[in-house]
């Protein structure tokens, strides 16, 4: 297990790698010259080279990305071009919110997703299946944005139970996790229902039922453990989407978190901290697969780490 | 055996294989017909596609023109969706609209189907360094969010719609590789393709008239997937101010503005919203139908 642990860290650091790369060729994907781009059409030519100095955009490539890792290993993302702080520090005042948004996103997808799919997979075919998973389409399509609206009208407007937006407490995170979990939860309940079904007719599970175990444990201990890999790799893979989704929730909800502060960093045209954020983000999202992967073992004791 | 034995076999090979797939075809649309919920996502679709062509003329008003006298009216007969902040008939700017996500979400899923199969074909027809190189850079790629991906593509490419599909197309591109590589590894040692190879068939023949045919249906339902998702995608960057700019009709800018005047004129953003949903609703059950129709174990 613990040789697996090693293995399995070492092939994060490729993957790393190339996220640090992607991301540091962002800059310099930036049609024309971006030391202008950033410095804004008005700027003098004074102003844009000192921009380009700044950035470092003036030496050759190799000597900038080695620079720029060597900076990351040291902790350091750059400095804000809007508010000259350390982008670090930037993002670290903001993640909080933005992933107590996203853990609560995923207890909503848990639960409701979960609870659907064992329901539906439990009555297959039957009416209330077939509801169920017209429901989860409705849900898939749904646009996150748009559902947090509906949401913001429906509760905090006519209904005046919950505040509509910012991050001052747990219930101003309510509607945004709702809104951001239900559609993910619906994917999780079909992939909870199909996975189930494999499962469900097979004859260990016919075996326990011949032996008279009680139904809740054949559903719960018998058919979801052996259905449980898929489920896991989803939530892990639904971490990314609720990550992103977080943007468009954060706008919607005015929640002061780190996809709120990519979406300004954008306006303002301030690199380093769209860099800085996005690649947080992207490594957040690669650690959680690898503890998504290391979870495998836990879920399923047949997965043997080699 | 002459040359013209080999032709021979080969013509009889051809015809057999039409034949099977003429027949699989009819059988995979009889299943496709049978699904009820995959011919209301069929109608739906081909309904959005109608309205989008024919915007022009069935719209009722013009979508950009302004009318302050009648700014943020509610649903009534002369505009049944209502009127927005500028006085524009909401309706006519849905139906303008269905153009724009149509077409966003068709072009962007396209560059991603074109780029996704030609990596994955390469990757899976000749492994080896190829693959290892090209399947290293789609994993970076899947390392990132995908809608952070193609936000930050469009933040240095630019706001608007091209870019857009040009963030979408890229984003996907993983997706499509992965599941174009899957499927041509596991049909490029059939007898089929050795044949054509043995026969002196270069490989660019062999991939464009066997490869590819022959591992086209996952992608033909995974496009279909992920027309929905790229619709609600460019919705999204749209709604955050990254793609259409105004007064362009467009779902997700119109959600954005109505945003302002949920409290007192909610049909602003609600409207946009139900046609977001509408379109993405009926490409997805399609894609679950054909799923089903092509192969019910498919896993995608």
């Amino acid at each position: 297990m613990f040789a697996y642990i090693v293995k399995r860290l070492l092939q994060v650091i490729p993957t790393l790698i190339g996220v640090s790369i992607l991301t540091f060729f962002l800059i310099h994907a930036v049609p024309g010259d971006p030391a202008r781009m950033i410095a804004g059409p008005e700027a003098s030519a004074e102003e844009v080279a000192e921009v380009r100095e700044h950035l470092g955009l003036d030496q050759p490539l190799y000597v900038q990305y080695g620079k720029y890792v060597s900076n990351l290993l040291k902790g350091d993302l750059g400095v804000s071009l809007r508010s000259e702080r350390p982008v670090l520090d930037e993002i670290m005042g903001r993640f909080p919110s933005t992933i107590t948004l996203t853990v609560m996103a995923i207890a909503v997808m848990v639960v409701i997703g979960l609870f659907a799919g064992i329901f539906s997979a439990t009555r297959p075919n039957s009416l209330i299946d077939n509801v169920t998973m017209m429901v989860s389409l409705f849900g898939i399509s749904l646009p996150v944005f748009w559902l947090g609206l509906m949401l913001i009208l429906l509760f905090s407007y006519y209904l005046n139970l919950l505040p509509s937006g910012g991050n001052d407490g747990f219930s101003h995170f309510i509607l945004p996790a709702l809104a951001l979990g239900l559609s993910s939860s619906a994917i999780l309940a079909r992939l909870t229902r199909s996975s189930m079904l494999e499962v469900i007719n097979q004859d260990f599970v016919r075996t326990a039922r011949a032996k008279g175990v009680k139904e809740k444990l054949v559903v719960y201990k018998h058919t979801l453990k052996n259905a449980l890999i898929p489920i896991v790799t989803i939530i892990g893979l639904e971490f990314g989407t609720l990550l992103g989704g977080a943007v468009l929730t954060e706008t919607v909800f005015s929640i002061n978190g780190l996809g709120r502060f990519i979406i300004q960093s954008i306006q303002f045209r301030d690199y380093p901290s769209i860099q800085g954020s996005i690649l947080f983000v992207a490594a957040i999202f690669v650690i959680v697969n690898l503890l998504v992967d290391l979870c495998y073992g836990l879920v399923d004791p047949r997965v043997k780490y080699e | 055996m002459s040359q013209i034995d080999l032709a021979l076999q080969q013509d009889e090979s051809t015809s057999e294989h039409a034949y099977a797939s003429r027949s699989q075809w009819k059988m995979m649309v009889s299943r496709f017909k049978k699904n009820k919920r995959a011919m209301v996502g069929f109608w739906m679709v081909v309904f959005c596609v109608t309205v989008a062509l024919l915007a022009p003329w069935v719209a009722p008003y013009d979508p950009i023109e302004q009318n302050m006298q009648i700014m943020l009216e509610g649903p009534s007969l002369s505009h049944p969706f209502g009127t927005d902040e500028f006085g524009r008939d909401i309706l006519s700017r849905i139906i303008h609209g269905t153009q724009i996500s149509l077409m966003t979400g068709i072009v962007g899923v396209l560059i991603a189907v074109i780029l996704g199969v030609a990596l994955g074909t390469i990757s899976g027809y000749f492994g080896g360094l190829a693959d290892t190189l090209i399947m290293r850079i789609m994993d970076i790629f899947m390392a990132f969010p995908s809608f952070l991906l193609a936000l930050a593509i469009v933040s240095v490419l630019g706001p608007g719609m091209i870019n857009v599909m040009i963030a979408i197309g890229i984003f996907s591109v993983p997706t499509f590789a992965r599941l174009s590589r899957s499927s041509v590894i596991s049909i490029k040692d059939k007898e089929y393709i050795e044949a054509v190879k043995a026969m002196g068939g270069s490989n660019l023949h062999i991939i464009i008239k066997h490869v590819i045919p022959n591992s086209i249906a996952p992608i033909i339902v995974l496009s279909s997937m992920r027309i929905a998702t790229a619709i609600i995608t460019a919705a999204g960057l749209s709604f955050l101010g990254m793609g259409a700019q105004p007064p362009t009709p467009e779902w997700g800018a119109m959600l954005s503005t109505g945003r302002e005047y949920l409290r007192v004129a909610p049909h602003v953003s609600t409207m946009p919203g139900l046609a977001i949903m509408f379109l993405v609703l009926g490409f997805n059950m399609l894609g679950d139908g054909l799923r089903d129709a092509l192969d019910p174990k498919m896993k995608l």
